[in-house]
């Protein structure tokens, strides 16, 4: 059956949430993400799902991962100073590769900041943001159509690779209205984490001998008993502080993302080889970058755009080409240059990249690129 | 009492406790109730946070979840309310499980999923070595309370009945068979149980406490317990420097999966 209405950003969230599978939400409210908790909230139970409201937003996470661990997929949704306290969760999801998503709907920081404003201030923290070496991915949907399929895509991704994925929203996009069109009787791609297949005595449970260097995953209660822990650990699941079992682990959890980034990586571009300013920009700045490169493409100014969906892992190769050759890229976002910053340490030398940052709490405007890209050019 | 280490324990051993701690007779205790409630070992996930109470997980061959620094309550709230046809029992120490899980606690009370969570109470952050917790004694000292504590401690049973926990018991790890026998019977109980053991500590607690020796602290313990049968008739002066043990409270209210199970069926349009 057809599907079409006026969606909102975030309810278009727990839509696809809902499609890729997800029968658990545990979270604790705060703007501008609290519409998914309440959407859950009213959906789990029909569905047969859980929704739980726990105390803080360590909490939370820590029941997504305890969820995960039976077997359900499993999520949350917060903001910026929920985000910033899950952080040692994340890692520690990370660690033990239970899969998870958390929606990040990011509102102007740091700290308390400007709550029900936007900004993109987070897509470091999304990186980097729990201590010590791991990697994570990280999706940024500029419309609510793509924010429904991209929702699938995040836990798609969770379970094929065992991680926390970082679902980034911005306050724009969560709280933006827009035509919702989906066919739920039109099959989508679900993918489920994989499981073990030898009998429980010879589970491996972090085995690194896998080729996609994940490990399948068995579910508490399968007749697998194993041993999770944030602990540094070996094939068996266990504390080991050997050395090279250490250094083959740690190399192995960023690798497993690192090294599939063509298989994670998606963005789209627009006339890449036919310009000589290239923006690059995502989520709700992706919206008026592409405005404002149509507009100066009418003028003559041949502007192009690429427009990254996939922020964590970052593909070089993709940026580093499409960079290559143009006489300026931009990069507009609603923080200080936090992409910008990632693309500068890719561009080929001698390609200027300049920062179109604000942080104001306004949305970027096409004319702000438009006049950018016209200095740029004098 | 019969052996269960063949029956329960990973091929993991030796542990990483001091001699003289007590967690080793609380694993037993926790492998002896499952093994007379005749558990089955696929169905039982056993959580716990950080420290040394919390290593207890790492040993016994079953579901385990070995989290982060006071949060094992809220993984093993995910972990029982999606699959809830699973035995879960929760271990923590009594920093991890009062002060930096302290508001995991009072919620998994106030809540009453059924699970069983046993923290176990040394009176000192023994991992990190030897510093005050919030059920260190007033006065004792540890390496961050050199001249001894000005903290007021809690009272871990009347936080957990004050929280609304429906099943608080105290044991001690003197009383082994005493100990299984609570273990049991906060299993059995329907809803959330707590469980608090007063536990040994002779390095990081004893040594700084004038009861350095294994069996000084285990003599302590055996000194300083009481059970409530006994206590009941004894003046309160009597009872300042006691741990008073048994069953505190074991009453029947709303389980949290049940209610929700109830809701799901309502919502779907089945009866209640």
């Amino acid at each position: 059956m057809r599907n079409v209405r006026l969606v909102q950003g975030n309810e278009a969230c727990a839509l696809g949430a809902l499609k890729a599978g997800a029968t658990f939400y545990a979270g604790y409210p705060i703007t501008p993400s609290t519409e998914i908790a309440e959407h859950m909230a009213e959906m789990m139970p029909v569905h047969g799902g859980k929704f739980i409201q726990m105390e803080d937003e360590i909490a939370s996470v820590g029941a997504i991962i305890g969820a995960s661990a039976t077997g359900a997929k499993s999520f949350t949704a917060t903001s910026g100073p929920g985000f910033s306290l899950m952080q040692e969760l994340i890692g520690y999801a990370a660690i033990t590769e239970v899969p998870i998503v958390i929606v990040d709907v990011q509102r102007m920081g740091p700290s308390t900041g400007l709550p029900t404003l936007s900004s993109q201030g987070d897509i470091q923290q999304a990186r980097w943001g729990s201590h010590g070496d791991h990697a994570v991915i990280a999706i940024a949907p500029n419309s609510v159509m793509e924010t429904y399929y991209q929702t699938i895509k995040a836990f798609n991704l969770a379970e094929k690779y065992r991680t926390p994925v970082i679902f980034l929203l911005d306050e724009e996009i969560g709280h933006l209205r827009e035509r919702f069109d989906v066919d739920d009787d039109q099959p989508v791609e679900i993918i489920d984490r994989k499981k073990p297949t030898c009998a429980p005595e010879d589970y491996v449970p972090f085995t690194n001998q896998e080729a996609d260097q994940v490990p399948p995953m068995a579910a508490f209660g399968d007749g697998y008993r194993y041993h999770l822990t944030g602990l540094t650990h070996n094939e068996k699941g266990f504390y080991s502080s050997a050395l090279p079992v250490v250094d083959a682990f740690n190399r192995r959890l960023v690798g497993k993302i690192e090294d599939a980034v063509d298989d994670i990586f998606e963005y789209e571009g627009s006339h890449l080889d036919d310009c000589d300013v290239l923006l690059i920009a995502y989520g709700s700045a992706a919206r008026s970058a592409e405005e404002a490169m149509e507009e100066l493409r009418e003028q003559g100014i041949k502007a192009g755009l690429f427009r990254p969906v996939t922020i964590w892992p970052i593909h070089e190769e993709k940026i580093r080409a499409a960079c290559s050759g143009k006489k300026a890229v931009i990069v507009p976002e609603m923080n200080m240059g936090q992409y910008a910053r990632e693309v500068q340490r890719i561009a080929p030398d001698g390609v200027p990249v300049i920062s179109l940052g604000r942080v104001d709490s306004e949305l970027i405007v096409p004319e702000e690129i438009m006049n950018l890209v016209k200095e740029v050019l004098k | 009492m019969k052996p269960v280490y063949e029956k329960y324990f990973r091929d993991n051993l030796p542990h990483i406790w001091c001699s003289g701690c007590g967690n080793g007779i609380v694993m037993s205790a926790w492998a002896r109730a499952m093994d007379e409630l005749n558990l089955d070992k696929n169905k039982v996930i056993g959580v716990s946070g950080i420290g040394c109470s919390s290593r207890i997980t790492g040993y016994l061959d079953l579901n385990t979840l070995h989290t982060a620094h006071g949060r094992a309550l809220p993984f093993a709230t995910g972990a029982k309310m999606a699959k809830p046809e699973m035995d879960v029992f929760i271990f923590s120490g009594d920093g991890d499980c009062s002060a930096i899980g302290g508001n995991h606690f009072i919620h998994a009370c106030r809540r009453n999923m059924d699970m069983t969570m046993i923290v176990i109470n040394n009176n000192i952050y023994g991992m990190t070595g030897g510093q005050f917790s919030p059920l260190t004694p007033f006065g004792k000292k540890a390496t961050t309370a050199p001249y001894g504590s000005v903290d007021r401690p809690f009272d871990l049973c009347e936080l957990a009945m004050g929280a609304g926990a429906t099943f608080v018991a105290r044991g001690d790890i003197y009383h082994a068979k005493q100990l299984t026998d609570l273990i049991v019977a906060g299993y059995k109980h329907k809803g959330f149980s707590m469980i608090e053991v007063i536990a040994s500590c002779p390095i990081s607690y004893g040594r700084r406490n004038k009861i350095p020796k294994p069996a000084d602290m285990m003599q302590y313990v055996k000194d300083h317990t009481v059970t409530k049968a006994v206590a009941d008739k004894l003046p309160a002066e009597n009872l300042k420097d006691k741990y008073v043990t048994g069953i505190f409270r074991d009453i029947e209210d709303v389980e949290y999966n049940e209610a929700y199970a109830a809701l799901c069926k309502r919502v779907q349009g089945g009866a209640e």
